[in-house]
């Protein structure tokens, strides 16, 4: 496949090219909610089924590490518009700027993220043998607010009072909530090397207003990513929390 | 008498001559469609066979009347295809009343029947010719399905819920029955024999061999006492738990103010998961028993159940409601 | 066999340099970007997994001869029918004509270099590779008896059987489709030469957008769905498993969602193939081009809406049932519209015997059956009786095989001229084609009344009464099997000693025909301008045919 500056053999213009990838992403992303769709329906009918228990898992996610997260990921998609604004209009020198922002805001979710994981490992509340929907509530660490867990043990407690099968329906919950945050975190870790391309070639100027279709296409995966998260926030975390 | 080479099973329910003639219309639409179009290709191959290696076809590109006619004629005979099977099909998802209940389990690779009067059967099923039968199946594993082809009637056995069929038999003899849902590796060898028998012939049978197996309604009310069921559900009303006296069938009183008919599923729900239908006026207390039962004891406690519907219903604590209260 | 059909042929010699000559090495074939050369990776590729599929089915009708099984034991029957439908649907059926012809043609039918993303392609067919190792690996370290469709929780907690590689293998596979079908969509939309406008697309590029469109929109449903079983089986989770509070039925759900549009991404190309056939070999446009073509996309939309006629029998709601219903009758339609424009298109044509009108007529023939038994399995009434049973079986073999087969392999038969630059031997093709209608028919119609007199699919012992209609069905399967090894011979003898076919050899109308045979790796030294109509032959001076020389045929009105 031979290619003259930035025009692969196969085109004839560069407007078809850019026309090609553009639309090509666009499918993709189609594919993308498809692929989240199924996820999205299995969520649906099993929160409808177990209202209850799926409330008590929402309750055991920590409010505020996931808003922290949810304004990162507003914040990083501000930036990677920004940044197509600049390759757009040829603010050449701020491309790589805006991209590193990107990229660090990024990887804070990821952190914030890494650190959520950790702490519903030390809850028991990763799926499987070990799964114990009541043994935060009755082994807290020593920094938690007692208050607080108090609180939820009454909430569990009526929990298992409408539903005696709590415990394995909120581990439906865990599962779903793993398997959804989990694909997103991937989709996050694949942008995140996206973007690290964008950031090598943006610094040897590759991206003029005659050229910036990578960035626009990453950039419009990058969005997709946010907007499913922004979904994602509200079915897991506040949904039913605290009544 | 049967030709060597059938093209129709036996048909011995009130089901099969329906589906037969369904089976017999679509055949005779579908094979004059075949032929059409079978005859039209094999004239026009033949008849415009290429003469000469240049010619060329007439330049015909196409015919707004002609695809409305294949448009729409196909149409009205599919639309009558879709109401017919619709009509035999609803009234076979629709249970009448007054139906004779077996129950029927599959499990990986058997089934086993439950006659009402607890008789139990393994891979064989009898039934009286002439009675309305509904079967209740239950599933211990994964999906499996019950099917007749002699009475053309199936239905899925799916783990975690019971599902319900109906049929009438109508011809005395012996028929196939077979597993249909692909369930491992013993899928071929999990069927056996429907018997169908003249009513008198069944209760004979019934008396007759009922002997040697454990009757599911002493099964349930052992049950009943071992799971400390009794201790709550106390027959003349006064335990923290309604009276079960007179309860299947009847309709129940809820918290939220609806009412729900005790069948087997209300009943089958109200043991694994106790609080998600609350009797009015009751509290919340009773303990899940899911995982702690199988099918099989369920449907011994539901027959004990149903052994109860000719006791005396207390006045109070029985939490049926009170205009489907029974004379 | 007469040769008055074709035109008297020139002798050509092949083109100078064209794509399979211009590099050389096994470097040149596994990094080209070249669609044509993915084109023949993909042929080699299922057409491997044609053949593991083709033995599985051949053990399958052999352990069938006898009603306790002649063969295999249980364990091994129901690893052979899972592995069978695993290979042959996942594997080569649903990148049988889009990855090999599709892939071969489409930049070729609208005048393009190539595909939009030739790197994307040719790392389809990676993906492909993987997901059958994967595949492979779980066949061949202890199979996998679940059946093709993993029903839970049968697949995800009782099984003891390599689910795990499998559903992987299925999982990465997925994404190939994806790519080829994204690929597809975008190489149509912006690579289309000058003057190609969208109603003067060959129907096959139609019947490919629509495939495309099903590719991209249900493959990934399915991805997830099976990715949940497999997590599921492995980490014991309990998204479908009623004992931990999923539903099992959520998953029957889901997976149809994807796998009933799948039957049309088989068929669909084949009726693309089919439509190709038809005209140029009667030599007369296609009869209602605009009802052909809307006709694909109907199939494709509605398709996405019937997948719930799979479970009428689960217990399902019998109001949604009626809706299903409805529905499977309604995509009937389209296809019905399609049979009734190809046969039109024969009337007052100019119809040659060759092997791929053979092909194609018998690709009707058996694809009528096909779907006019899916109005059977529509009906819900007659679905109480025949649900699961060897009549669906009869029903899909004659959508897939009698259909999506008989279209690939005519398919293959019609462009191999333009694939291999070489003519395949005619008279033994058109054996081969009569030898796959017959044994086809023989083995699979007795299936239709083992089915109403009630066999079960998937039994490895049957009934001694349904004994002779499945020694019946072995016996044409036996016939069946000659017609496939045939062409495989005779196509890959004719690569080598077969009659250079020159450009364009019967001759067709499409731009695939307007270059060499084989083409240039560019597919054309300058891109073409198009200014003619779709299949119009009495238009077409270049052809080097006669208009209007029908001869007048007496009582003909």
């Amino acid at each position: 496949m031979h290619r003259t500056g930035e025009l692969f053999g196969h085109f004839q213009t560069l407007e078809q090219q850019r026309e090609s990838a553009t639309f090509g992403m666009w499918v993709f992303l189609a594919t993308e909610v498809l692929f989240f769709g199924g996820m999205f329906l299995t969520y649906t009918i099993n929160r409808h089924a177990y209202f209850t228990a799926f409330g008590v898992g929402s309750n055991d996610l920590d409010i505020t590490l996931g808003t922290t997260n949810t304004l990162v990921l507003i914040l990083s998609s501000f930036t990677m518009a920004m940044a197509v604004w600049c390759a757009q209009t040829g603010k050449k020198k701020l491309v790589p700027l805006f991209l590193v922002l990107t990229l660090v805001l990024g990887c804070a979710f990821l952190g914030i993220k890494f650190v959520e994981y950790k702490q519903k490992f030390h809850h028991h509340l990763v799926p499987g043998r070990s799964f114990d929907i009541s043994y935060h509530v009755n082994h807290p660490a020593p920094g938690d607010d007692p208050k607080e867990i108090a609180f939820e043990k009454e909430e569990l407690a009526k929990a298992l009072a409408s539903d005696p099968d709590t415990n394995s329906h909120a581990q439906l919950y865990f599962s779903l909530y793993f398997a959804m945050t989990g694909l997103h975190a991937l989709h996050m870790v694949v942008g995140a090397g996206l973007v690290m391309w964008l950031i090598g070639a943006s610094l040897k100027g590759r991206f003029t207003p005659h050229y910036h279709t990578p960035v626009e296409n990453i950039g419009l995966y990058w969005h997709f990513v946010d907007i499913v998260w922004i979904y994602l926030f509200p079915l897991f975390y506040l949904i039913d929390r605290h009544r | 008498m049967q030709s060597q080479f059938p093209l129709y099973p036996p048909a011995a329910s009130n089901f099969a001559p329906r589906v037969d003639d369904l089976m017999t219309y679509l055949t005779y639409v579908c094979v004059f469609f075949a032929f059409l179009i079978t005859a039209a290709i094999v004239y026009f191959f033949f008849k415009y066979h290429r003469k000469r290696p240049d010619e060329v076809g007439a330049p015909i590109h196409g015919d707004m009347r002609l695809e409305a006619t294949w448009i729409i004629i196909p149409s009205i005979l599919a639309l009558s295809m879709f109401g017919w099977g619709a009509a035999v099909y609803v009234d076979y998802r629709h249970t009448p009343p007054d139906t004779l209940d077996i129950y029927v389990v599959g499990k990986q690779w058997m089934w086993k029947a439950q006659q009402p009067n607890g008789l139990k059967e393994i891979n064989e099923l009898h039934v009286p010719v002439g009675r309305n039968i509904r079967l209740i199946l239950a599933s211990e594993d994964v999906v499996h399905d019950f099917f007749v082809p002699a009475f053309r009637v199936k239905m899925d056995v799916v783990p975690g819920r019971y599902n319900t069929m109906w049929f009438r038999p109508t011809k005395p003899g012996r028929y196939h029955f077979f597993c249909s849902q692909y369930c491992g590796t013993n899928h071929a060898l999990m069927g056996g024999w429907v018997t169908v028998m003249d009513p008198t012939d069944y209760a004979a049978w019934l008396s007759g061999t009922s002997g040697g197996a454990a009757n599911p309604v002493d099964v349930g009310a052992k049950l009943f006492e071992d799971k400390a069921c009794a201790t709550c559900h106390i027959a003349d009303g006064s335990g923290r738990a309604p009276s079960l006296n007179g309860l299947y069938g009847a309709q129940v009183l809820l918290a939220d103010g609806t009412t729900v008919t005790a069948d087997d599923a209300y009943i089958r729900e109200s043991i694994l998961q106790p609080n998600a239908k609350i009797v009015a006026g009751y509290q919340p207390l009773m303990p899940t028993f899911q995982g702690q039962l199988t099918e099989e004891q369920i449907i011994a406690l539901t027959s004990y159940i149903k052994s109860l519907q000719s006791q005396p219903v207390p006045a109070k604590g029985a939490g049926i409601a009170p205009s489907a209260r029974k004379k | 066999m007469s040769q008055t059909q074709t035109l008297p042929t020139r002798s050509y010699e092949m083109p100078r340099e064209h794509y399979l000559n211009s590099s050389y090495g096994i470097r040149s074939w596994l990094l080209t970007t070249d669609h044509k050369r993915i084109a023949l990776l993909y042929l080699v590729s299922v057409t491997f997994f044609f053949f593991v599929g083709g033995v599985f089915a051949t053990m399958i009708r052999i352990h069938l001869l006898t009603p306790e099984g002649a063969l295999v034991s249980p364990e091994t029957y129901n690893k052979l029918f899972t592995m069978h439908g695993v290979a042959m649907i996942f594997f080569f059926l649903i990148p049988s004509i889009p990855a090999v012809l599709g892939n071969f043609l489409i930049p070729q039918m609208i005048g393009a270099k190539d595909v939009a993303f030739p790197r994307l392609n040719l790392l389809s067919w990676y993906i492909y590779i993987i997901g059958g190792c994967f595949a492979l690996y779980s066949f061949s370290t202890g199979g996998l008896d679940t059946g093709w469709t993993f029903y839970t929780p049968l697949s995800s907690i009782y099984s003891n059987s390599a689910v795990t590689p499998a559903v992987l293998g299925i999982f990465i596979n997925g994404f190939s489709s994806i790519l080829t079908g994204l690929n597809f969509i975008v190489t149509i939309h912006t690579m289309r030469a000058p003057g190609m406008t969208w109603f003067r697309l060959p129907l096959f590029i139609w019947s490919h957008y629509a495939t495309s469109l099903i590719m991209v929109l249900g493959t990934p449903v399915v991805a997830i769905t099976l990715l949940l079983a497999g997590l599921e089986r492995m980490l014991h989770l309990g998204f479908f498993n009623p004992a931990m509070g999923g539903d099992p039925i959520l998953f029957q759900h889901l997976f149809w969602f994807y796998s009933h549009p799948a039957v049309y991404i088989m068929v669909l190309p084949a009726m693309g193939v089919v439509s190709e056939i038809i005209p140029t070999f009667a030599r007369k446009p296609i009869f209602g081009y605009s009802f052909v073509a809307a006709s694909s996309i109907a199939i494709a939309v509605i398709g996405f809406l019937v997948w719930a006629h799979h479970l009428f029998m689960t217990g399902m709601s019998a109001y949604s049932a009626l809706a299903f219903s409805f529905l499977s009758y309604l995509v009937a339609i389209p296809s019905a519209v399609k049979v009734f424009n190809w046969t039109a298109t024969l009337y007052k044509g100019s119809i040659s015997w060759d092997a791929p009108m053979l092909y194609a007529l018998g690709f009707i023939g058996l694809f009528t059956i096909g779907g006019l038994t899916g109005l059977f399995l529509a009906c819900l009434g007659l679905d109480m009786h025949i649900h699961d049973t060897y009549f669906v079986i009869a029903h899909f073999h004659y959508i897939m095989v009698g259909g999506a087969v008989m279209g690939y392999i005519g398919g293959l038969h019609y462009w191999w001229p333009k694939i291999s630059g070489k003519v395949y031997p005619e008279a033994l093709s058109r054996f081969a084609a009569i030898t796959l209608f017959l044994g086809f028919n023989l083995t699979f119609f007795p299936q239709f009344i083992l089915g109403y007199l009630g066999m079960p699919r998937r039994y490895h012992s049957y009934p001694p009464e349904f004994q002779v209609l499945n020694v019946l069905s072995t016996a044409g399967a036996s016939i069946l099997a000659l017609g496939y090894l045939l062409p495989m011979a005779y196509l890959t003898w004719s690569m080598r000693y077969g009659k250079v076919a020159g450009p364009n050899p019967w001759p067709a109308t499409g731009l695939e025909w307007k270059t060499t045979s084989p083409p240039p790796t560019e597919n054309f030294p300058v891109t073409p301008v198009v200014d003619w109509e779709p299949y119009d032959f009495p238009n077409r001076p270049d052809l080097g045919l006669t208009p209007g020389t029908l001869a007048p045929v007496p009582g003909d009105d």
